[in-house]
This record gives structure tokens, sequence and C-alpha cells, in this order.
């Protein structure tokens, strides 16, 4: 299972793959912000929080419908299912492998967009504990909606409407959280949901993407 | 090491197109599948590879003897030839992807990417896969597709040395590969016309 997470990490790296594409999405959506807002700090801190884990979850979404497409056109896929690892395991190494090419590199690259954006200083540390918590669910919750749409020519509308729903919890709370923490309250609770979320999604939905690959690849 | 299967039946889009059908492939055995286009022969190596549920029967070997080898070669064209076999032989839990470079004569392209094969190389880098599978059975859909003379002859010599090895090899192919090999026609077990049970077969 370490080679295919090796694997999709090298192919994500390489020319053509998903890396880089996430993140310079980020970039410009809260690069572009300030410019149409207009020079109003009070109101920029504002909306700092919604900005970045709106930009953070369209990022990700832009990347979904490579995880299993492009193994299903070459084929590698039904390989893999026929290998001798479980499904299961390819499914969670392969959101795995998504969430390090994009989940992380935005965690890391979001404190430094949050100045353009007039983030208040105690935000810094919940923005980056709320993407790294948060994200991960972004990544697993796409790859049941990339193995629901394996097959389809150019399904990438149909995953994107039906992961957005899915999405809108871990905004939700992981929006809320930032806000508070960046505003001095007490986040915990929508902290504790966020992380609550991740954890089930992430015990939960393999088992569930590799039921449906199954079926889909029949 | 026998594969028994007994009165298989497999459907596709809904659809039983082959019906009775059993064979026995027993170790060093070749079983050539024959038949016009469209009569199942993918159909029936994507059921015996576990892809898809057989509509009824039985296969009496487990899967974990059997590699499949598609039409597609399940290849990544950003990889080099020596990172795709290492792939498939650390998946498979193999260590050594020499022999099966050299069998299919690809050590002079080993650093090559995938991406600039040509369509018989990048074939002779899907048929390589089979040897670090270390599986018994190989299952293979038109293994010669776009492949020239001397590289069939290559793939002949690797499914002998297979089969001498105790492996046996089940090849769904339209032309003469030289091989000593029983063929099995499935032209006679097109199955009659039958209804699956309508919309249920989306729920199995």
């Amino acid at each position: 299972m370490i080679a295919i997470l090796i694997r999709d990490l090298r192919l994500g790296l390489r020319s053509g793959g998903g890396f880089g594409l996430g993140l310079a999405f980020f970039l410009i959506v809260v690069v572009l912000v300030p410019f149409g807002v207009g020079p109003q700090s009070a109101l920029l801190a504002k909306i700092a929080p919604g900005i970045l884990w709106v930009g953070a979850l369209l990022a990700c979404l832009l990347s979904l419908d490579r995880i299993f497409a492009l193994d299903f056109e070459d084929g590698s896929l039904d390989l893999l299912a026929t290998a001798p690892v479980p499904l299961e395991g390819v499914v969670a190494m392969k959101a795995l492998a998504h969430w390090l090419t994009t989940g992380l590199p935005l965690t890391i690259a979001a404190p430094f967009l949050g100045v353009l954006l007039n983030m208040p200083d105690q935000g810094f540390g919940w923005l980056v504990l709320t993407l790294a918590i948060g994200t991960p669910a972004l990544s697993f919750i796409g790859t049941f909606g990339a193995a629901l749409t394996v097959g389809l020519k150019r399904g990438g509308l149909l995953l994107s409407l039906l992961v957005l729903p899915l999405y809108v919890p871990t905004l939700i709370f992981g929006a809320e959280a930032l806000r508070r923490g960046a505003e001095g309250m007490a986040a915990n609770t929508p902290l504790l949901m966020l992380a609550g979320i991740t954890a089930g999604v992430v015990a939960l939905l393999p088992f569930v993407a590799a039921a449906t690959i199954r079926i889909n690849l029949r | 090491m026998d594969m028994n299967v007994s009165n298989l039946a497999c459907a596709r889009g809904g659809i039983v197109i082959l019906e009775g059908v059993s064979f026995t492939l027993s170790a060093g055995q070749i079983l050539i599948l024959r038949g016009p286009n469209g009569i199942g022969k993918t159909t029936m190596l994507r059921t015996l590879a576990g892809l898809q549920p057989a509509v009824e029967g039985d296969v009496s070997l487990s899967l974990d003897h059997l590699t499949y080898g598609a039409h597609a070669d399940g290849l990544k064209s950003t990889l080099t030839v020596t990172e795709n076999l290492n792939f498939w032989a650390k998946v498979y839990g193999v260590s050594d992807i020499t022999p099966a470079l050299s069998a299919f004569n690809l050590h002079d392209l080993k650093d090559r990417l995938a991406h600039n094969l040509s369509a018989g190389q990048k074939r002779r880098l899907g048929l390589a896969r089979l040897l670090v599978t270390g599986r018994k059975i190989w299952a293979l859909d038109e293994p010669t597709v776009s492949l020239d003379v001397a590289s069939v002859q290559l793939f002949a010599d690797a499914v002998h040395a297979h089969c001498a090895a105790g492996g046996a090899a089940l090849i769904a192919t339209h032309i003469d590969l030289g091989l000593k090999a029983d063929v099995l026609d499935l032209g006679p077990f097109k199955a009659k016309p039958r209804d699956l049970g309508g919309f249920d077969e989306a729920f199995e």
C-alpha cells in the first residue's frame, strides 16, 4: 500500500499531475478578493476566515476528478482491483495522496495569504489548525465522489454537484472555528465538530468508495 | 492447482451472453479462447478475474492464483519503464524485476518514460507486468495486439516458460501464436435470451 502512495505522489508531482493546480487556484482567489472588496481592512479582516475556507474548499475540488479517472482510462484501476491489495486500502492511499498534494500545501500556504486579507494576529494559529483538521475530510469525501463518477465521461460536473453538499458541514464548522479563534472567542465546540466529521469520514468512506468502485467496474 | 470452471454464465450490461461454460485448466496447460467478436471472451475473463460476479456457475480456484491482463496495459505515462514495473512488483510482493525486463527485451528502454514508448513497446511492458505478479494462472485478453513478429515470439517463449514452471495460461486471441495449446471455442455457449429480473440487478 505504501507503493501505491508513493506512486500517486510521484504522479502528482510530475508534469500533468494535480500538484500546484489547487495551490495556484487558492492563491488566485485570495489575491483577487482584496482587489474586489477594495481598501477596507476592517471588512477584509471580518471576511478573511470565510474567504480562506471557501478558497481552500474550491481548490480541493479542482483536482478531485483526477483521482480515479486517469487510472480508469489507462486500465490500472482494473489491475489494482485484481491486485492482492484490498481496494479499501487503495482508496485510502489515493485519498491520502490527494491530501498530501492538495490539502497539506494549502494548509502551509494559508498563513501567508492570510496576511493579504488582514487576518488578526491570533487567527494564524487557528487558520493552520482548522485547515489541517478539516482538509483531510475534503480529500476523503472527494475520493468517494470520484469513486461514484468513475467511468463517466466528463463526470466532473456531476462530481462537483455530488460533493459540494457533502462539503458544507466541514465548511461551516471549519470557518466558524476559525472566525471564533480569530476574534478571540472560545472555538472548542466547532473545532471538535470539525475533528469529528474528519474522523468519521476517514474511517468510513474508504469502505463505501471501494464498494462503489467494485460496482462501477462491472 | 487445477482450475475447474463449471456451468459458468456471465452477463454484460445486464444481458446474459454466455452460459454453460465448463472447462478445466491444469498446471502447464495453455487454453486459447476463440469465438467471434462480442461472444463474451472479455466478459468471461473479467468474471474469472473477479471484476464482475458470475450469473451462475462455479470457479474452483481462489482469485489469489490468477492475474488478469486486460486490453489496456495500465501504464502510467509519466513514469519510466522501471518505475512502472517496480510499482507492480511491490504491489505483488516481488523484489526482482530483471527477469521480466529480459523476457520482453526491455533493458535498453528501462529509463524511458512510458509516454515515449511505441504501442508495441508499451504492450511488451504491459506483458512484462505478468512476470512480476508471481501468479500461477495468466488470464490474458488479446495479448498480442500491436506486437511485431519477434515480440510475439518473445511472448510465446514467456508463456511456454511460465507453463513449464507449473503455471497455466488462458488466452483470448484471434491470431495463431504458435503455441502448443488447447482451444476452447465459445461459440456453442452463446446464451439464449433470458430475463435477469429487471431493476433488481442494479441493487445486487
